[in-house]
């Protein structure tokens, strides 16, 4: 996208007539409204942008459980390390290289002389093993969607022998019905990833939006679109009509990217397992099919974690009540004080998807 | 972690380290300073000048003839030595000349120069090192009288490091402190943002971006010499570690002030813009190497921009806010869509997922 197409999407005067119709939607409303967004660049961009300093009185925009890297559960963390150690190569994203495992992190092991390499994609970590043919080489494979499908590429396309993965790969819309269940959240309306949809089709929430009665909007992620998808779900909520939109035409289409999910699902099925914090969700983690066990780490390694003790700092982190949209990071007692993105506590503040991470960063609201 | 967030506990050990990230992260590395290195060497600041506590760019020291002598001191190292736009050797020099030109000394009197080099270093990259530090000693007008140079073993040392330091001097009260800030200042920065943080990440990970991404590492202290003759600058920093948030947020924490900037004023090359996007970086919290970021006095303000952007350096330059009394101690950012804080980047730079 070329510069002036970005900014058309952050224009200042369009900005302002999208707040001033989300105003006029809460009049209409006239009650509090709790939208949830599931994914972290969303968050990124409100925190960014200082959109919630913009947003009328009265609506709450929270993050729910849309950081993959913070919902990668410990002991995933743990395999990592334990590989690092038993002396292959492990790379993985940026992202992960600080999450903590039960007592090291991937940093802490590389600290340690491990060889941990940061790579951007499936295919650079794949490239590492065709540049050391005589090492094992393991790919740490976290994400939602987004990333599967690129891990799935490269595990169909005959890759090298000395290449596998570790998966700890999320699949999103369990997480959402989970979080919809659980009793103490409020949604009034979710706003949907956009990035991940690309893959998946909006249509994939249709179901959704039936049984739980609540609307969803796929929304992109510059500051227009994030008000657009407000404005869409706002208006689903004033008619009282639990409907599902598309908010992000240039790129999200109804039925998706149809080879990226036949070849996510030839590599990968689902499996119920932990989300870090959250709860054991159902058929929401994505483990690697028998037809891959050659390059499955898993099965082709003894992986046990010696594990040692976990920081006992560890049980006062709220990460899991952030994460399920139950609380802000500033409610926890350990934000910006103990748990800082130099130390972190939980990955909440390790990633840059994390929502204790971005309040830091972007610092929050001025009354100004 | 609870007391001593400044340093990490090596587990096989229980030993205190120095971790890494003390030296990208500005809010770790004042933790260094201020809890392990101030209260040993932190005698009165000299009146009428400036000292460790200070924790500024240099130290003025007032000689008693109505001359201050301005000195400063700087250790390089940078991976990879060789990058678009620059080296090391030309980093060593600027870096250290644009030090005493924060302090407003804008015609270093003298540098020294200590090298480390590593056993086995070529002759010939060497040479080329030498070469830029001549050639930016040239551009900065100023020489080297004295040095040293070391030979290290084999992986004692990264390649090379060098250590450079400089003294100037000026009229006794005409040195500018970080701390000088008053409300109503308007806030100048002297060309656009990020580039050397921006160009340096994606070489190391070797991206191809598609536009020119180099760093800005340059001599400044004409571009400086020629502001402050153009009008009160009333507080002076070189965005380099951290870069312009963590600056900003320095001046403004000395000062006891506030400030409102508005992003869209502050000049970033499309290039970096879209490499930063891409890598996940804001260009506002990386290293620049060649820029000023500087208060004026409201009614010089106008004059002051005017002469920098006569300067063949700082034709890009622009106000991109000012200095309020509300909000002490913060950076108020402006995005044109909202109002945030603008925070000191903590740690290292790491390149998200997605």
């Amino acid at each position: 996208m070329s510069d002036s197409e970005t900014l058309q999407f952050r224009d200042p005067e369009k900005a302002d007539r999208l707040t001033e119709r989300l105003q006029t939607l809460m009049d209409e409303i006239g009650h509090p409204v709790n939208i949830m967004h599931v994914c972290g660049t969303h968050e990124q961009s409100i925190a960014k942008y200082g959109l919630r300093s913009r947003l009328p009185d009265g609506l709450s925009v929270r993050m729910g459980p849309g950081c993959p890297v913070c919902v990668t559960n410990m002991p995933e963390v743990d395999e990592a390390v334990a590989l690092a150690e038993d002396g292959k190569i492990v790379a993985t994203y940026g992202d992960m290289f600080q999450v903590p495992g039960t007592e090291k992190s991937l940093a802490d092991a590389k600290g340690e002389g491990a060889d941990v390499r940061i790579v951007y994609s499936a295919s650079e970590a794949h490239e590492i093993a065709e540049e050391n043919p005589d090492e094992d080489v393991i790919f740490f494979a976290t994400g939602f969607e987004t990333t599967a499908a690129p891990t799935a590429a490269v595990l169909t396309d005959d890759p090298a022998d000395n290449f596998y993965v570790l998966s700890a790969h999320k699949y999103v819309p369990p997480a959402m019905e989970l979080v919809a269940e659980l009793p103490e959240t409020d949604i009034d309306g979710f706003l949907a990833a956009g990035h991940a949809a690309v893959i998946t089709g909006y249509g994939i929430f249709e179901e959704f939006v039936e049984k739980y009665e609540t609307p969803v909007v796929v929304g992109g992620f510059e500051p227009l679109d994030v008000l657009l998808a407000l404005e869409r779900l706002l208006t689903f909520i004033r008619d009282g009509e639990p409907g599902l939109d598309n908010a992000y035409r240039r790129v999200v289409s109804e039925e998706g990217n149809v080879a990226a999910q036949d070849r996510m699902w030839e590599v990968f099925e689902t499996t119920s397992g932990e989300w870090r914090g959250i709860a054991e969700i159902p058929d929401a983690n994505m483990v690697m099919r028998e037809a891959y066990a050659d390059h499955d780490a898993r099965k082709q390694f003894d992986i046990a974690p010696d594990v040692g003790e976990s920081d006992p700092l560890t049980e006062q982190c709220i990460c899991g009540d952030i994460m399920a949209g139950q609380a802000d990071p500033d409610e926890c007692a350990l934000f910006g004080e103990e748990c800082t993105p130099q130390n972190p506590v939980g990955a909440c503040m390790v990633s840059s998807e994390g929502t204790c991470k971005i309040w830091l960063e972007y610092g929050g609201q001025p009354d100004l | 972690m609870s007391e001593d967030a400044n340093v990490t506990t090596d587990d096989a050990t229980d030993e205190e380290t120095i971790g890494h990230a003390h030296g990208a992260g500005a809010s770790q590395m004042q933790e260094l300073i201020r809890e392990r290195i101030l209260p040993r060497f932190d005698g009165d600041s000299p009146a009428g000048g400036v000292g460790l506590a200070e924790l500024d760019d240099g130290a003025v020291l007032p000689l008693g003839d109505g001359q201050s002598l301005v000195v400063t001191t700087d250790s390089h190292v940078v991976s990879p030595q060789f990058f678009p736009g620059g080296d090391i050797g030309r980093l060593s020099v600027a870096g250290t000349v644009n030090d005493l030109a924060m302090m407003g000394a804008t015609r270093p009197v003298s540098l020294t120069c200590s090298f480390i080099v590593e056993e086995g270093y070529p002759i010939s990259r060497f040479d080329e090192v030498l070469q830029s530090m001549e050639t930016t000693c040239e551009e900065a007008d100023c020489r080297i009288h004295t040095g040293d140079t070391k030979v290290m073993g084999s992986g004692e040392v990264d390649g090379i490091a060098i250590n450079t330091a400089a003294v100037g001097v000026v009229p006794d009260g005409e040195f500018v402190a970080d701390a000088g800030l008053s409300p109503g200042d308007k806030i100048i920065v002297s060309g656009t943002i990020g580039d050397h943080g921006i160009s340096l990440l994606s070489y190391r990970e070797d991206f191809d971006f598609q536009g020119d991404l180099e760093s800005d590492v340059a001599p400044i202290n004409g571009l400086v010499e020629a502001a402050m003759a153009a009008g009160e600058v009333t507080a002076m920093k070189d965005p380099t570690r951290g870069g312009l948030a963590t600056a900003l947020n320095e001046m403004v924490d000395k000062a006891g002030v506030g400030a409102l900037i508005e992003e869209r004023e502050i000049p970033v090359t499309g290039a970096v813009a879209s490499a930063g996007e891409v890598l996940g970086i804001e260009p506002l919290d990386v290293a620049n190497e060649g820029k000023v970021v500087m208060g004026v006095a409201p009614e010089d303000a106008d004059a002051v921009l005017e002469a920098i952007r006569e300067h063949p350096m700082g034709e890009d330059a622009a106000i991109v806010g000012e200095v309020i009394d509300e909000e002490v101690g913060r950076v108020v950012l402006d995005t044109g869509i909202g109002r945030r804080y603008l925070s000191e980047p903590a740690g290292e730079p790491l390149p998200r997922i997605c």
